[in-house]
């Protein structure tokens, strides 16, 4: 390895270890303020679509598959959770786990079948295995079809804590969405994690050292699914209900749109990015479909000049300073 | 009565014409996306908001500028082939030598622009288009009545498909194209304007799913969300025929659209799915896909 790829390493390495250290306790601190004066439900649906994106993103960004049928994850888990919750009368907590679980076994399933294609193949097949979860939504008789499951009960969290209480229903979004944010840290950050952008980086090679590339990749889809139903699922206990666009494929395309604009392969692009596509939603609400033609456009002008997103970016800027100040270091170290 | 289900002989080859209409624009619009993606290396995510624009054009063109059906079929193609170029020229050209899934994000966020418009402008229920006069009425084959403009539409883009099939196969222009796709630096060697193919390429794809559009015009209303209904499902034909394969894509095309027609006479529930549920299946069996040469 080069010392210039040393000192890149070196440089990664310690913002990594910074994001966790200051990054995140901000975030934190920062959505625990936040209720003061934002309204505290989109706050809420905001953080689900957070998640959501940060599951997305654990594919795309540290594994490089590009899933266009996420939202069979999100909608089939918040499907199973308000269930569970109207009509099992399970607590949340019970029924947010099964609709993880149903989120988990499909993911599991979907995976198995598309990991064995590639690139836009692998997009293509995410596209119709995700269309056939959506006319299997109309068709059963669980989903109410067009009328979605409305008025799931928020229940008691462990049979003692009434979710009905918003700052308390804030406070336990916040804490799955931090414990989602941070398992998603630690994968991307384990010695599984390095596999995985190994593989991202040269399957072949990777293969050739002899890890089981499919494998890990279909580990890697099934996390993702089952982050995107944790999503899913506290969505449903949120809104008080799961409907048919859950799981339409516009949902699929919007958490695309969410993590290529914050930043793929980023830890806090896809939680900014979901942020802005979710205030656009809310607060250009009155501009119906333009809302469409915006989201299309922003993709456009992602792909066309800033590809790293809007957490790439900054990020990007911030190493040339870093990389800069080691060059400096070291040269000045030689001489 | 077939079968001793019940279903008479009216019903059966009622919904096998359907199929083998939806087939049609299956096979229309899987062979553009496999004309495009082998020569650009792009998924054509917009090729559902062309085909829908296609429709559009007839439409304005009969409404504002008096022009009918058959001048619609030769002008609206055209148009939505210019803007195919232009959007080769402008963005997608940017995109060589990135990875194909970035030409995948754009050419999605471009169907989401154009339908994004079109639906403000037309709001989402659709504009009826009038079957042209010279097409009206129907043959009555005994079994069953065909409607002139159906089997027009079926024999149509049947033709097209296998001129297009005959045009990349075994004329020369398209062996420049194989070429070009197997080895662009040499055959630029050789005096060929590469870059030309391509936007011309892109524009012929994109024509392609315009001139679906028309010929989709006065069976089904002119709709925004037209082409997003049915991209899916495309997408699905293209994996179940494989990627590189042009006569694959018609084939499955059509294959599919009957088997999907088929489904609706004997077990209707699974009508919307039963194209997914092949594709699993194919995957499963051969993830080349039935006609493909590469995973």
């Amino acid at each position: 390895m080069s010392a210039a790829m040393l000192v890149q390493k070196k440089a990664q390495a310690a913002n990594a270890d910074r994001t966790l250290r200051f990054a995140f306790p901000a975030m934190v601190i920062a959505l625990i303020i936040a209720p003061a004066f934002i309204y505290p439900f989109f706050l809420m649906q905001a953080l689900c679509l957070a998640l959501f994106a940060c599951a997305f993103n654990l594919l795309i960004g540290f594994v490089g598959l590009l899933s266009f049928g996420h939202a069979m994850f999100l909608g089939s888990a918040s499907y199973v959770c308000a269930h569970a919750a109207k009509v099992w009368g399970l607590d949340p907590e019970l029924a947010i786990c099964c609709g993880v679980a149903a989120a988990t076994i499909l993911g599991a399933g979907a995976g198995a079948l598309a990991i064995r294609s590639q690139g836009i193949y692998f997009a293509m097949i995410t596209v119709a295995l995700s269309q056939m979860f959506y006319f299997f939504s109309v068709e059963a008789p669980f989903t109410h079809g067009e009328d979605g499951i409305q008025d799931v009960p928020r229940g008691k969290l462990f049979g003692l804590i009434s979710l009905a209480d918003p700052p308390i229903l804030y406070a336990f979004t916040l804490g799955i969405f931090c414990l989602g944010f941070l398992a998603i840290y630690r994968t991307v950050n384990s010695p599984f994690g390095e596999i995985l952008k190994a593989i991202r980086e040269n399957e072949s090679r990777a293969i050739s050292l002899g890890y089981r590339a499919n494998q890990y990749k279909l580990a890697a889809f099934t996390l993702s699914a089952a982050l995107a139903g944790l999503a899913g699922a506290t969505k449903a206990i949120i809104v008080q209900g799961a409907s048919l666009s859950d799981v339409a494929f516009s949902t699929s395309g919007e958490v695309v749109l969410m993590t290529l604009l914050g930043g793929m392969g980023t830890f806090f692009g896809p939680v900014v990015g979901a942020f802005v596509v979710a205030a656009m939603q809310n607060y250009l609400a009155q501009f119906g479909e333009w809302v469409t033609v915006i989201q299309g456009a922003i993709f456009i002008i992602c792909v066309l000049l800033f590809r790293r997103g809007i957490v790439g970016e900054l990020a990007a800027f911030k190493m040339r300073r870093v990389l800069r100040d080691d060059r400096d270091v070291g040269l000045s170290q030689k001489s | 009565m077939i079968f001793g289900l019940g279903i008479s002989s009216q019903q059966l080859s009622g919904q096998l014409l359907v199929g083998l209409i939806n087939g049609s624009f299956y096979a229309l619009l899987s062979l553009g996306l496999a004309v495009i993606f082998g020569m650009l290396n792009i998924v054509n995510f917009a090729h559902g908001a062309l085909y829908m624009l296609g429709a559009f054009c007839a439409y304005f063109l009969l409404h504002i500028l008096g022009v009918n059906y058959w001048g619609a079929l030769i002008v609206a193609p055209l148009i939505v082939g210019a803007l195919g170029a232009l959007i080769e020229r402008t963005m997608l050209h940017r995109l060589a030598g990135l990875d194909p899934l970035y030409g995948l994000l754009l050419t999605f966020g471009l169907a989401l622009v154009i339908q994004g418009i079109c639906q403000n402008y037309v709001g989402a229920s659709g504009w009826p288009y009038a079957v042209p006069k010279e097409l009206a009425g129907a043959q009555n084959l005994g079994f069953m009545l065909l409607p002139n403009y159906r089997a027009w539409v079926i024999v149509f883009s049947a033709l097209t498909c296998f001129s297009t099939w005959f045009l990349i196969e075994k004329t020369k222009l398209g062996a420049y194209l194989r070429a070009a796709t197997e080895n662009p630096t040499m055959v630029r060697a050789f005096g060929i304007n590469v870059p030309r193919m391509i936007t011309l390429t892109y524009a012929f794809g994109a024509a392609l799913a315009g001139l679906a559009g028309v010929l989709a015009a006065p069976i089904n209303q002119v709709r925004p969300g037209m082409g997003a209904d049915i991209i899916s499902v495309v997408f699905a034909v293209v994996v179940i025929g494989g990627m590189g394969s042009i006569l694959g894509s018609i084939l499955t095309g059509f294959a599919l659209g009957v088997i999907e027609g088929l489904t609706k006479v004997f077990y209707p529930e699974a009508s919307n799915t039963v194209v997914f549920v092949i594709m699993a299946a194919v995957l499963l069996i051969r993830p080349a896909g039935l006609f493909g040469r590469v995973a």
